[in-house]
């Protein structure tokens, strides 16, 4: 069999990780970083044989076939179990791709990042942690294995986002983002009980069942059918329930307050896990439970479209107030997952004979693209920030500016990146995002029309970012010191692959979606597995592409002088707004206020005061009381014998009393 | 004859005495002395009540010598006791022991 | 000889071992060599049932035998085990192993308090094995008067007010059962104080049990501390030397869980049907209630007595479901448990061991000075907040998926009652994460505050050797929870059918 080596996908991180975190403190820097490189670079190596095997095996009537390799009972739970296992079908094989690719560039990368910082060896350590819960992730079998590496995810993420464990922000960055992951990891939990419960499984074997409409297989009459004989809600609200999880993770609003905040952990994390990976899960957990959403739960899809659309705009108003570049990429990241929510939930049913029509297949296919697209391109801006911020030493724009002299291949690698994702044609993120478009248009005009609305915002902040790094007043004092150079070869090499990632889907996927060609990206990943051909609707193409255009020309116009009028009297003339979107709109002190105010002040200290008090308090008066009772019997044992005898006397003298009078 | 009430009447007396001595009194010899009275007292029934119930048999006689046996030994430990707590405690008032009070 | 004596003839031995010893060398060579004996003959057990159960032996328990030692009350000293106390047993020993070398270097009297260590496991051990009513009840007071003395003498802090309170609560749970337990007997036909054997009969008026069980079930719950009968938890641990908080919370705080469902739930089982749903408000309360209180402690080990107080509030919820997977589930809970708490008390008095403080506004920092201790504080924190891998994310795993799909009983007031008691349960997850990440943050990272902090030591090897060992079964148990979720839940399934609600 060809998969028989996939095991080693999940083991060798694993084994590095081990390696790594008992015995790296032993270890050379470089012996440490070597350790955990390799064992990446096999599992890429591996990952791409699988995806080469996978994408090349024969199609069974037209359709990728769902592989599983491994599958094991870890756990028997009553009629329930909790297996472990691999599951490869086109979007875990895809992940496969992104998720090794990326992090094998981050591997590199922090070669040079992370160059002489105390803890190299942790810092690989959990890398590689990361990467095999990510990979896990992406291969489960079953929810319940997917939530296990949810968990795992989200603790690699809280390690690393801690890694600068001595610094207050970082502790509470960390902190903030594993205590809101798990807040809506809970209602993925109860989702995950109400689905385990009422269809007696846990299993993705629903995946490639349904969409095929082939009401015929066990497991939609024996499963599926019992849940929706217990109550036609009961399958929404269990998708619903772990769509909140998803939001978590995913950072949708009001959810998304941790992953600002996470920008304190080393750059290279934010790129691998803040926006390529781990906040992507979100997304690939609706696409993998998409089968459901679309059979069972068509309605309840509106609310990932909304959640979608209210996240993406706002993100997209915070990004273009924020001065710490990697905040701007960090909520440009918030806004473009809430592109791929939006994209998976504008597919809307309808089967074209045994296949989904092509509506359905749409919305699906451009999500994932985005995701795949989004993933190579805002790792490389992540990286390229991280180059900038190896050379200036600060996050802050103001300092920036200028740095086109000094680091020429972090400025084109950085702008192929701005370009790709303001959707420029022949760069990748034109192709995905037009596609999302046009999805939207097709579900609806008002959604479609602020998504472009949001595709434009995006364009502006972009090459704000771009503008404001590259280009303007160079700011001599910060750079008194020492001029700031090009980073080295570890660190350019993965911004140059990325971006050649980039402008090569680029290239292919636009003339082919013009042309009608296969082999785009539709032909691998689709929701019904089947080969489906990408046609741009060349109307939609171009009115996004002017407007995205006007957005950049927009910003040129504002930003790129060395001084900025415009840019300036916008602020004074409206303060407020720009205060309110700096301040990202008062989430932060919104959940700031519920939490400690409320959960704290008003419920835990209560509680806490009422344990000690009040329970606590009966039984310390059971025994003050049973004291008192001892104290006032105990003058009755005076030791005084005169009195003794006065009540030995009075007593015989009434029991005479009593005696003669009976 | 005396008639025998007057033995009683005796003997009730000097068991009050006996009994408002011991209550009243501090000093535990003044309250030992009163619990002689008392035994005295018992004495004195036994042998009346013998002389009245039982004439010519001797069971009461001899009981009130037993008991005259038994409050000379009983005098005499408990004046030894008397002695220690003394030394003691330098005071013979009953007050002053109050070391096993509760 | 039945092999189950050894568990109560070793730590015999060891007392006498003690008794003679002459130095602190030859009591800790008692010690090592009496609990590895302990531990070899678990693993030993362990491996023997399961290769009993595999040969295809179905008896309910195993290894069974009775000897009468108080012939007119039908007493008598009968032993056997189920797959439920064979892991209890070994979790006993594990946590008697550690707890040694976590004592190591404790001063002054270590011949005195080894003594009243041993003899507290033996009452432990003895209460597992046996399947005797009162020698069961005789050996859980065995384990229990030691307690006073070690806290009284060897604690720390309001000592004396603890040892008082803990003794004075748990005496006053004793009271109750001994009551529920002559209740049983009496109204079983007074002919057998055998467990098995009365549960076999049956015959117990439902009015009766009715009775009798709550007196029972909050007899014990006072050791599983069931709300609000907690209140010792907190003062208790807070008092207690390391190696006493590991036992006490490690293993005899499950003594309460193991007799609800031993002898509360076995042997009145209609009772335990009509009334669950009144003792699962209760422990659904211990459960978030516990953790809320935790999030606002400011001493170390308060905060882990009330996260217990949750957790082990989890063990009784779990078991009142009576549902086989949520018991299976309560059972690893208790293992989780005990050893999770083990580590954290173990490494609590480690770090109270140096810096001699245990506020959390006063430590800092503490990830760089002593590193080791860090380290094993963050898995610990990790693995209690339920950490795939850990043992705790398999058992909260496995009752909460029990507790969703438990069949309503006739006494619910409801017939989603026990789901929705499950769907508040499960809000305790995020509660963990927030007190278990407050104190990870506050104590090990940031800056070294105390400069005086700096010159303290990382843990010593036989610390370490503690540590090491406990973070090791965690994981194992995490790992592959298969191995013992077999021996489990047939045993559950046993007493369940017994009680009539499989």
């Amino acid at each position: 069999m060809i998969y028989e080596l996939s095991y080693l996908i999940l083991l060798l991180p694993l084994l590095s990780f081990l390696v790594l975190g008992l015995a790296g403190m032993k270890m050379q820097h470089k012996t440490a970083g070597l350790i955990g490189t390799c064992s990446l670079s096999l599992v890429t190596l591996l990952s791409y044989w699988t995806a080469f095997a996978y994408f090349t095996a024969d199609r069974v009537n037209g359709i990728y076939q769902t592989i599983v390799p491994y599958n094991f009972t870890w756990l028997p739970l009553g009629n329930l179990h909790f297996d472990m296992g691999i599951l490869l079908d086109p979007i875990s094989v895809m992940m496969l791709v992104v998720i090794s690719t990326v992090s094998l560039m981050v591997h590199i990368y922090s070669f040079g990042y992370m160059h002489g910082e105390k803890g190299f060896q942790r810092y690989y350590a959990f890398l590689s942690l990361f990467t095999m819960s990510m990979l896990g992730l992406v291969l489960a079998t079953n929810i319940f294995q997917m939530y296990m590496f949810w968990e795992l995810v989200g603790v690699s993420s809280y390690l690393l986002i801690g890694f600068y464990y001595p610094l207050k922000p970082a502790i509470a960055a960390s902190k903030k983002a594993f205590i809101v992951t798990r807040f809506a990891d809970m209602f993925f939990l109860v989702g995950i009980l109400t689905f385990g419960y009422f269809t007696d499984s846990f299993s993705f074997s629903f995946a490639g069942d349904i969409v095929m409409g082939q009401g015929t297989t066990p497991f939609i009459e024996g499963n599926i059918a019992k849940a929706v004989a217990a109550g036609g809600f009961i399958i929404p609200t269990a998708l619903v329930l772990m769509f909140i999880g998803g939001a978590g993770k995913s950072a949708m609003f009001p959810l998304h307050i941790w992953l600002p905040d996470a920008m304190e952990g080393p750059t290279p994390v934010s790129a691998l896990i803040h926006a390529a990976t781990m906040v992507v899960a979100g997304v690939f957990q609706i696409a993998r439970m998409f089968p459901l959403w679309i059979e069972y739960a068509p309605q309840a899809m509106s609310i990932v479209v909304w959640v979608g659309v209210i996240t993406a705009f706002y993100a997209a108003a915070v990004a273009c107030a924020q001065s710490d570049i990697k905040r701007v990429l960090a909520f440009s990241t918030i806004s473009q997952i809430a592109f791929m929510m939006v994209a998976l939930g504008v597919s809307l049913p309808g089967h074209h004979g045994a296949v989904l029509d092509n509506h359905a297949q749409l919305g699906y296919m451009a999500g994932m693209f985005h995701l795949f697209t989004h993933a190579m391109f805002k790792a490389c801006l992540f990286l390229g920030a991280g180059c900038i911020i190896h050379a200036v030493h600060s996050n802050e724009m103001a300092l920036m500016g200028g740095l086109r002299k000094y680091m020429p291949i972090t400025h084109i690698t950085f702008l192929i990146s701005c370009l790709a994702i303001a959707g420029i044609p022949f760069f990748s993120g034109f192709s995905s995002k037009d596609e999302i478009i046009t999805a939207c248009m097709e579900y609806s005009p008002v959604v479609g029309w602020i998504m472009t609305g949001i595709a434009a915002m995006t364009a502006f902040y972009m090459f704000r970012l771009y503008y404001g790094i590259f280009w303007g007043t160079e700011n001599k004092e910060a750079h008194a010191h020492h001029t700031p150079h090009e980073a080295p070869l570890t660190m350019t090499l993965p911004l140059i692959v990325l971006c050649v990632i980039t402008v090569g889907v680029g290239v292919y996927t636009t003339i082919a979606g013009f042309a009608g060609w296969g082999g785009s990206f539709g032909s691998f990943v689709s929701a019904a597995g089947t080969d489906y051909t990408i046609h741009f609707n060349t109307q939609i193409a171009a009115t996004s592409t002017v407007i995205a255009i006007l957005s950049i020309c927009l910003a040129t116009y504002i930003y790129k002088g060395e001084s900025q009028p415009i840019a300036d009297r916008l602020y004074k003339t409206f303060p407020k707004l720009h205060r309110a979107a700096y301040k990202r709109f008062y989430q932060d002190e919104i959940w700031q206020y519920v939490t400690h105010r409320i959960i704290f002040r008003c419920v835990s200290t209560p509680i806490a005061w009422f344990d000690r008090h009040v329970v606590d308090g009966t039984f310390n008066f059971l025994a003050w009381g049973a004291n008192e009772g001892g104290e006032s019997l105990r003058s009755w044992q005076s030791g005084d014998v005169r009195k003794y005898a006065v009540w030995f006397l009075t007593g015989t003298v009434a029991l005479t009393l009593i005696l003669l009078c009976i | 004859m005396v008639p025998v009430e007057c033995y009683f009447v005796l003997s009730a007396l000097l068991f009050f005495i006996g009994v408002f001595g011991f209550v009243t009194r501090r000093n535990l010899i003044a309250m030992l002395i009163s619990i002689e009275l008392v035994l005295n007292a018992v004495d004195i029934n036994f042998a009346a009540f013998n002389r009245l119930l039982f004439p010519g048999e001797f069971e009461g006689f001899f009981m009130t010598l037993f008991s005259i046996g038994v409050s000379a030994a009983e005098s005499a430990v408990a004046i030894a006791i008397i002695i220690n707590v003394y030394r003691n405690f330098k005071s013979d008032s009953v007050e002053s022991i109050t070391n096993m009070k509760g | 000889m039945n092999i189950l004596s050894l568990f109560v003839l070793i730590p015999a031995l060891m007392l006498l071992g003690l008794w003679v010893a002459r130095n602190v060398n030859q009591v800790r060579g008692v010690m090592v060599t009496g609990s590895s004996l302990l531990l070899v003959l678990s693993i030993w057990l362990c491996y023997f049932f399961v290769s009993e159960r595999s040969a295809g032996n179905t008896d309910e328990m195993l290894l069974v035998a009775s000897t009468p030692w108080f012939e007119p009350l039908n007493i008598a000293y009968s032993v056997g085990v189920d797959g439920i106390s064979v892991v209890m047993l070994l979790l006993s020993s594990i946590i008697v192993f550690t707890g040694t070398f976590a004592s190591w270097q404790l001063k002054p009297m270590t011949k005195e308090y080894f003594l009243w260590f041993t003899l507290l496991s033996t009452g432990v051990y003895g209460f597992f094995i046996c399947t005797d009513m009162f020698t069961m009840f005789m050996f859980y007071e065995v384990a229990l008067i030691p307690m006073y003395l070690l806290i009284g003498v060897w604690g720390s802090g309001r000592k004396e007010y603890s040892a008082m309170k803990l003794t004075l609560m748990l005496m006053g749970g004793s009271a109750l059962l001994i009551l529920g337990i002559l209740g049983i007997y009496y109204f079983s036909g007074h002919t057998t104080m055998n467990v098995n054997e009365i549960a076999a009969m049956h015959n117990i008026d439902p009015d009766i049990q009715n009775v009798f069980f709550p007196f029972i079930f909050i007899g014990f719950g006072v050791l599983g501390a069931l709300f609000p009968f907690h209140t010792w938890s907190p003062d208790g641990h807070a008092s207690a030397p390391t190696a006493v908080s590991m036992l006490h919370a490690g293993v005899l705080m499950k003594l309460g869980g193991y007799g609800c469902f031993r002898i509360a739930m076995y042997l009145l089982p209609d009772a335990a049907q009509d009334l669950s749903w009144i003792f699962l408000i209760l422990t659904t309360i211990s459960v978030v209630y516990g953790a809320l209180s935790a999030c606002v402690q400011t001493d170390l080990k308060y905060i882990n007595a009330y996260s217990s107080v949750s957790h082990c509030g989890l063990v009784l919820f779990a078991l009142l479901m009576m549902s086989q997977t949520a018991v299976t589930g309560a059972i690893l809970q208790m293992l989780s448990h005990g050893l999770m708490t083990a580590l954290f008390f173990a490494l609590i008095g480690m770090i109270y061991g140096r810096t001699h403080t245990r506020d959390i506004r006063e430590l800092a920092g503490l990830m760089k000075i002593m590193p080791f201790l860090a380290v094993g504080y963050v898995i610990a924190g990790l693995a209690n907040l339920g950490l795939p891998g850990f043992s705790g994310f398999i058992a909260e795993m496995t009752i909460f998926v029990g507790s969703f799909g438990a069949k309503p009983l006739a006494g619910d007031p409801d017939t989603s009652f026990r789901m929705v008691a499950t769907i508040i349960a499960c809000m305790s997850i995020v509660v963990t994460a927030v007190y278990i990440l407050r104190v990870v943050g506050k104590i090990l990272y940031g800056e070294v505050e105390n400069k005086h902090y700096l010159e303290l030591t990382d843990a010593t090897w036989d610390e370490r050797f503690a540590v090491v060992c406990l973070i090791f079964c965690v994981a194992g148990l995490g790992v592959c929870p298969f191995l013992f979720s077999d021996m489990i839940s047939p045993a559950a399934g046993n007493i369940l059918r017994s009680i009539g609600v499989m």
